[in-house]
């Protein structure tokens, strides 16, 4: 422990106001050190500009992803069709505007607010995950994105609980969390579709033909095509490939569609002996490129309605801003 | 016109359950919740910043939940909900409104949180079959109004264009406001005069704090003729039930 504690001054900026001239070299030997022992990086340690860079442009494309992922399901919630289902998606949707919250909070460790991000976000310099450029034509969708959506996402996620960045580490376990209701619900929502009437039964399986493709391409392009993932994964920012994770999800899936009682839109899906996994057919990633570069079926809707809601409540607040500043002189005014 | 109620809610009777609740009164108040959720509910993925979305969505889940114990007083909740026609509805017309924008949010639900608050606490008070559920609500209605009269103060005391539009919003809705103290049947024990007398109180402190004045319009029409607690709505009320209800109509008999 006397080490780590050593390596932790080290890589703490302070120390350069009592050491005088900032030492690069040490403080980049000390961060490299910290990742080699699998330590966490806090927001006042020393970190590469790339490191930080790195982590706000991930960070900032997950947060956009929860509060633009609110739209399709939220496109539900005034026609759920009882009142025990329309608590759990409001509940549901709720949760994902509070993971927002807390990765923006978790940017703000590395130095940039929330506004910063979300100028980004609606003038397109910043992305959000392509899955919500989909859109959710039925009820079933709903349950859809909660198994397979939400399902990807924990794949994805789930590691990320180990990230080396410990705001992010953090923030994660507690999504985490969230999201494994979300999959047992969206689950647990096709179950009883699946199991009723036959046009209940045909729009959840029509459901989990539209969402199959799109889930897998949530894990990114293949690793030989991967522009940042070496690098993040010699960080300990990601801890496994791509096409690992996404393997990882297909033989979690296809059990619980079996059990579900539907099939997954892939004819060469099917058991191989001797790699232990199972083998899946072509991924056409031309249409993930397409859907990237904001061709998809509701990439302009789905910004749209996300600068109409930023536009319609910018008077709300300044409201909000005038009132806490007269507030604020009212206390100063009252103590001084 | 007439305010009597439509004939599909004579078939309610034979709904309810064989208990002491006064169904009236449980469709009165559950209906209030179902509905004023419901319009709450519109606003997600819409709110203004994004702790309005976790805040509109927390009011909106806790009057849902009321709305779900009052329903299942009197008979199954899908179906009072679902399979009512617009006339059998007996909400208030004020949490029918449409939510405008967040200043008539706001207002709307400064209006209704501060009387359900005072009504929940007399229910919370007494013996009747409501005081368990009254006890709980009287709590989720304290932080709404907390919610909607933080809210009241930084739109009012804001910017001279947030006053003006929270100065609108208090008026274009003040005149569904009458019909809140009009006694329920089987709300029995509410003191119904101290409950107005209060309401007027607390929203006189509270526009003055916020820089506003209170509306000097009637509070209820001759018209409206006792209105939604007669089933008698507004035309987006017919709208909104008709998205609510499309999809559950659509499959009769499946359950989900
Ligand atoms: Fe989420
Ligand atoms: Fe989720």
């Amino acid at each position: 422990m006397a080490t780590a504690a050593a390596q932790h001054t080290a890589r703490t900026p302070a120390h350069d106001a009592r050491g005088g001239a900032p030492d690069t070299d040490a403080h980049q030997r000390a961060f490299d050190a910290a990742i080699a022992a699998d330590e966490r990086i806090e927001p006042r340690d020393w970190m590469p500009d790339a490191y930080r860079a790195t982590l706000i442009r991930q960070i900032a494309q997950h947060a956009h992803s929860e509060i633009i992922g609110m739209q399709p399901e939220a496109n539900w919630i005034t026609r759920a069709p009882s009142l025990r289902r329309k608590a759990i998606l409001m509940a549901k949707v709720q949760d994902e505007a509070g993971h927002g919250l807390y990765l923006y909070s978790a940017a703000e460790t590395l130095g940039v607010s929330r506004d910063e991000l979300l100028d980004k976000l609606h003038s397109g310099r910043q992305k959000y995950s392509s899955i919500f450029n989909y859109p959710t034509l039925t009820w079933a969708d709903v349950g859809a994105i909660g198994w397979l959506v939400d399902g990807a996402a924990i794949t994805n996620q789930v590691p990320l609980c180990r990230c080396s960045y410990g705001p992010y580490a953090r923030a994660m376990v507690r999504i985490c969390k969230e999201e494994s209701f979300h999959q047992r619900q969206g689950y647990e929502l096709l179950l009883a579709l699946s199991r009723g009437t036959p046009e209940q039964h045909a729009m959840a399986q029509d459901a989990v033909n539209r969402w199959w493709w799109p889930s897998l391409m949530m894990f990114g392009p293949p690793d030989d095509e991967s522009e940042h993932s070496a690098q993040s994964m010699a960080w300990k920012i990601k801890r496994h490939s791509n096409d690992e994770l996404r393997q990882r999800f297909v033989d979690i899936c296809v059990p619980q569609a079996e059990s579900l009682g539907l099939t997954l839109p892939d004819p060469d899906l099917k058991w191989n002996e001797e790699r232990g996994h199972y083998d899946f057919g072509p991924i056409d990633w031309d249409e993930f490129w397409q859907v990237i570069k904001g061709n998809g079926p509701c990439n302009e809707q789905r910004m749209a309605q996300r600068r109409r809601a930023h536009d319609e409540g910018a008077w709300v607040r300044e409201a909000a801003a005038a009132y806490a500043a007269k507030h604020t002189h009212d206390k100063e005014a009252r103590r001084g | 016109m007439t305010a009597q109620p439509a004939d599909t809610r004579t078939s309610l009777t034979t709904v309810s359950r064989e208990t002491d609740v006064p169904a009236a009164a449980a469709l009165a108040l559950g209906d209030d919740a179902l509905v004023l959720s419901h319009r709450l509910g519109e606003w997600i993925g819409h709110a203004p910043v994004l702790e309005e979305e976790v805040a509109l969505t927390n009011i909106a889940l806790d009057l849902l939940g009321q709305a779900r114990v009052l329903l299942s007083m009197v008979g199954d909740e899908d179906e009072l909900a679902y399979l009512r026609e617009e006339r059998a509805f007996t909400n208030l017309q004020l949490v029918e409104q449409p939510n405008g924008d967040f200043a008539h949010t706001i207002a709307r639900q400064l209006y209704f949180s501060v009387y359900q608050h005072l009504l929940y606490g007399q229910l919370a008070a007494g013996d009747g079959p409501f005081a368990p559920l009254a006890a709980k609500a009287v709590k989720e209605t304290a932080y709404h109004r907390d919610h909607a009269e933080q809210w009241t103060l930084r739109l009012g005391d804001g910017t001279q264009a947030s006053h003006e539009r929270m100065q609108r919003a208090c008026e274009a809705l003040w005149r569904f406001t009458g019909e809140m103290f009009q006694p329920v049947a089987g709300l029995d024990s509410v003191d119904w005069t101290g409950l107005e007398a209060a309401w007027l109180e607390s929203l006189e402190d509270v526009l003055r704090r916020a820089t506003l004045t209170l509306p000097e319009g009637p509070r209820s029409a001759p018209w409206a003729a006792g209105a939604g607690r007669q089933g008698v709505h507004t035309e987006p009320f017919g709208r909104m039930l008709a998205e609510m209800q499309h999809l559950h109509r659509s499959h009769p008999g499946a359950t989900w």
